[in-house]
């Protein structure tokens, strides 16, 4: 018996102390491969709110944080691009959400997010997560961070969180290319085979 | 486009050189060279077994919050040093920036700690090996001796990082 509440005593401490050094670090919540992700209305560089309830023929969406300022982000912004312009016509548009706190990075505000939208020519919609609401609800720690989600009855479920690929220095030495795997096999109805993937990219800012 | 690069990166040695002759009395650094690893070249530093505590931090010259907190590091070092405490920077610089950026930035911030440079485009393959908790978000720090080991990403200030160091040297 006293061993039992020695034993209780020391889980009590270390939850007690877990959880203090999660309260410390970065929000780690968020969804997991197989979550119901949430959908939002957030303004985009057009001046119009969007959501994804608007893309009726959708048959999912590739979700992108992604910034002006962080060099990662910066490295794939071409590779987004092509991304939208290969399955946004199949079913899987993607779209762009800018997750930063703008008065920490003033390079991500909405004028120029629009000026680097214009002169990169995305066609994506490219949205501004201005509360900082939706990205810790998601679970995105980084730009860039992708979250593949299939439209279903019962609401767009998550199948792929991670990176676009497996080179962000440079595209034409790429061996996986992590999304378009993904989005090809929700095409095909068939498995992911690689479901959850890590990348470095900036921490988003708070 | 090959060509180009190369012309990029002799030009940018060009700048280097001129810039170099002033900053050398400074430290030993500018004259050496970065060391540059893959991964595999890497993991000697994170899982050193001898009498001292490593602190591994990665950062990078363009990650502001890195670069806000990199003297917090610099001065554990100084005050730790005796305590057989270690710190090394673990640069995500991108290859191109090296000799524009990521060196004129050690000589010009005087850095003191040891900097190594980790150049592997493989992330999914090497980011679970530093830590399972790591999303690959950077400031991220791992603080490590033989029978101790915690992965942090988040930003630091000096306290909280010498309070975490000071666990390991209970």
């Amino acid at each position: 018996m006293k061993k039992l509440m020695k034993l209780v005593l020391v889980a009590i401490v270390i939850a007690g102390v877990s959880a203090f050094t999660i309260s410390k670090k970065q929000v780690r919540e968020g969804y997991k491969v197989g979550d119901v992700a949430t959908d939002f209305k957030l303004p985009n560089i057009d001046g119009k709110m969007v959501s994804l309830s608007n893309f009726k023929d959708a048959k999912g969406f590739i979700i992108t944080f992604t910034c002006n300022t962080c060099p990662y982000a910066v490295a794939y912004e071409d590779r987004i691009e092509a991304l939208n312009k290969k399955y946004a016509s199949q079913g899987y548009p993607v779209i762009a959400i800018m997750p930063n706190n703008v008065e920490v990075k003033p390079g991500d505000s909405m004028d120029a997010m629009k000026a680097r939208a214009q002169e990169k020519g995305f066609t994506f919609p490219y949205l501004m997560d201005t509360n900082q609401k939706i990205y810790p609800q998601y679970g995105a720690t980084k730009t860039p961070h992708i979250y593949i989600l299939e439209k279903t009855k019962g609401g767009n479920i998550v199948k792929y969180i991670g990176a676009i690929d497996d080179n962000y220095q440079d595209a034409t030495k790429v061996k996986t290319k992590y999304v378009e795997n993904a989005v090809d096999a929700l095409l095909k109805g068939k498995d992911i085979e690689i479901k959850e993937t890590k990348a470095i990219g900036c921490s988003i800012k708070v | 486009m090959v060509v180009l690069l190369v012309v990029l990166f002799i030009s940018c040695k060009g700048e280097t050189k001129q810039g170099s002759p002033a900053l050398e009395r400074d430290s030993n650094v500018v004259t050496k060279e970065l060391e540059v690893y893959d991964f595999e070249g890497l993991e000697k530093f994170l899982t050193k077994e001898d009498h001292k505590t490593y602190v591994v931090n990665f950062w990078a010259t363009w990650c502001a919050p890195c670069v806000k907190e990199l003297p917090y590091f610099e001065k554990l070092h100084q005050a730790y040093g005796a305590k057989q405490v270690e710190v090394v920077l673990v640069s995500l610089d991108f290859p191109n920036q090296y000799e524009k950026r990521l060196k004129p930035f050690i000589v010009e911030h005087k850095l003191q700690s040891k900097v190594v440079v980790l150049n592997d485009v493989d992330s999914n393959a090497w980011i679970p090996k530093v830590s399972a908790e790591w999303s690959g978000a950077i400031p991220a720090t791992l603080i490590y001796n033989k029978s101790k080991r915690q992965f942090y990403e988040q930003s630091f200030n000096y306290d909280e990082l010498k309070n975490e160091v000071d666990k390991f040297l209970k």
